[in-house]
């Protein structure tokens, strides 16, 4: 057996195909997390028809396998609808969104039954519209929720993007194949650990995204706890100096 | 004597949780027919070596053909039994070497449990498809062991979702109360008693949910296994594209297949969870 590593130039094309597998999350997680936003609120509307759309959306997404939905997207429905398949990339994002957006719809939803119903009703006292209420009170209680099943989600994510390579994407699991058509052709390497380094670099891209989601939550919660209590030299700032202030 | 009452008492069936579990029609029932249905799916379910296609395929210009569609139904069936086999034994494994990850992840010795961790952290943060290729990889360099495709996706499917499980079970033991850990030190149990009849017992009715929802996913999953050459749902609709250059109705079909049984079998799973909710309580 020879060495555990692979050539320079073999890497950039793994990095190279890392790009585009990081593309591919990218646009996938921007169209999941606007769908289980959507989805998850609509989950929770005062409208029955609303809610059964949501929930029907949500068994769908869940219930389907994510290479079976990418392949009806990528293949089947450009045939059907008469659509050129041009865009593949734009296609198995849109596939990996749904299946995203089917389990955060989940998770949005239970993190917002999950802050404190009060809020609600004392934003509603205060005269906030609907959209404000969630903007401002609920969303920001929320997140603290979401944030760690949605990084877990993330890399759900990303273990999806290897599945684009079965329908002719260059990511990195294809770039792995096509190294080993090389590897091949030159009658060198071995294929048990060009795989392993494939799963090595995966392995990097979660732990990153790992490490992002933490950060966020770091932040999230520095935000969002109180402030340090007021001095008392601030307290007899702001009382109000009513006491001599009427008299004069 | 018993006539002094106004009333009959109408008879209740009592629960007696102090039966045996051989006794008990609630755990009898259900795993008489899991044994059922495994020995079924091991034994009468053959792996296909072709879904041909006895009808003509409708002209290229026809974009959708219900006649077509409904022909290939029990091709599809067929292929959704082989996902079915090759999920089942695969978590057959997964549920076992689950057990044995979660062990060694909460052990005290620090060389075995740091690997360990190391190892489910790897195997959880990794796509299936590329750990598939890998052990198809690994085992023909090998020599002297030939394992077919559907092997290769029940071994891949096994251990990747072992690591799942494997969390599933350390939160499960987690949850057990410490105070059941001290007495069972305080009763001078060994190790084999405390864990077969104090632990185990407490903490895996807690996981079976989750457990489920990981069999649901791994059939979810299991379409992969046609990337190792497995005859199942996805090798079906993709032959038939090959053969008769029709995409539509084999990757729908394929979508309506597979949500008649995640569907249900989610369903199942969420009644689980209520009902063992409910006896918690």
């Amino acid at each position: 057996m020879e060495s555990w590593l692979l050539t320079g130039s073999q890497y950039m094309l793994l990095l190279r195909g890392a790009l585009v597998t990081l593309q591919i999350l990218g646009l996938a997680f921007v169209v999941g997390i606007v769908l289980s936003l959507v989805v998850g609120i609509a989950r929770l509307s005062e409208r029955t028809w609303i809610r059964g759309v949501a929930l029907g959306f949500v068994e769908f997404a869940r219930g389907i396998s994510s290479i079976i939905l990418l392949f009806i997207v990528a293949i089947a429905i450009p045939i059907l609808l008469g659509v050129p398949q041009e865009n593949l990339i734009l296609l198995a994002t849109l596939a990996l969104g749904i299946n995203m957006g089917g389990y955060g719809a989940e998770i949005i939803r239970g993190a917002i039954q999950s802050v404190p119903k009060g809020q609600a009703e004392a934003s509603i006292s205060l005269n906030l519209t609907s959209l404000q209420r969630l903007r401002h009170v609920i969303l920001p209680q929320a997140m603290t929720v979401i944030l760690p099943p949605m990084g877990n989600l993330t890399i759900e994510i990303l273990k999806g993007t290897a599945l684009v390579s079965l329908i002719g994407l260059t990511d990195v699991m294809q770039m792995a194949r096509n190294i080993r058509q090389q590897q091949l052709a030159d009658a060198v390497g071995n294929l048990p650990i060009l795989y392993l380094n494939v799963l090595v670099l995966y392995f990097i891209l979660a732990q990153v995204i790992n490490l992002i989601f933490r950060l966020a939550e770091r932040l999230m919660e520095k935000r969002y706890e109180g402030g340090p209590a007021l001095t008392t030299e601030e307290l007899e700032r702001m009382r109000p100096t009513s006491a001599e202030g009427t008299v004069s | 004597m018993t006539q002094t009452t106004a009333h009959s008492e109408p008879v209740v069936e009592e629960f007696r949780p102090h039966r045996r579990w051989f006794q008990r029609p609630d755990v009898l029932t259900p795993l008489i027919l899991t044994s059922v249905g495994f020995a079924l799916l091991i034994g009468a379910v053959s792996v296909p070596a072709n879904y041909r296609t006895e009808m003509d395929a409708p002209p290229g210009d026809v974009s959708f053909d219900w006649m077509f569609f409904f022909h290939m139904v029990p091709l599809m069936v067929q292929g959704v039994l082989v996902l079915a086999k090759a999920t089942v034994l695969g978590f057959t494994v997964a549920i076992v070497l689950g057990f044995a990850m979660a062990l060694g992840r909460r052990t005290k010795l620090r060389w075995v449990s740091w690997p360990s961790a190391l190892v489910i952290e790897f195997i959880r943060s990794t796509p299936l498809l590329v750990q598939l290729f890998f052990w198809q990889a690994l085992f023909r360099s090998v020599e002297g062991i030939s394992l077919t495709p559907v092997e290769i996706l029940t071994l891949g499917l096994g251990i990747h979702y072992a690591t799942y499980c494997s969390e599933a079970y350390r939160a499960g033991i987690n949850s057990v109360d410490k105070g059941q850990w001290e007495a069972a030190t305080a009763l001078n149990l060994g190790p084999v008693t405390k864990w077969t009849r104090v632990i185990i017992p407490q903490a895996v009715p807690n996981v079976l949910p989750a457990l489920g929802n990981y069999l649901v996913a791994a059939f979810k999953d299991a379409p992969l296994g046609v990337a190792v050459n497995v005859h199942g749902l996805l090798f079906f609709a993709d032959q038939v594209r090959a053969e008769t250059f029709r995409a539509t109705e084999p990757y729908l079909l394929a979508g309506v297949g597979f949500l008649l049984v995640s569907l249900p079998a989610a369903w199942l799973v969420r009644q689980l969870e209520k009902r063992i909710s409910y006896e918690r309580v």
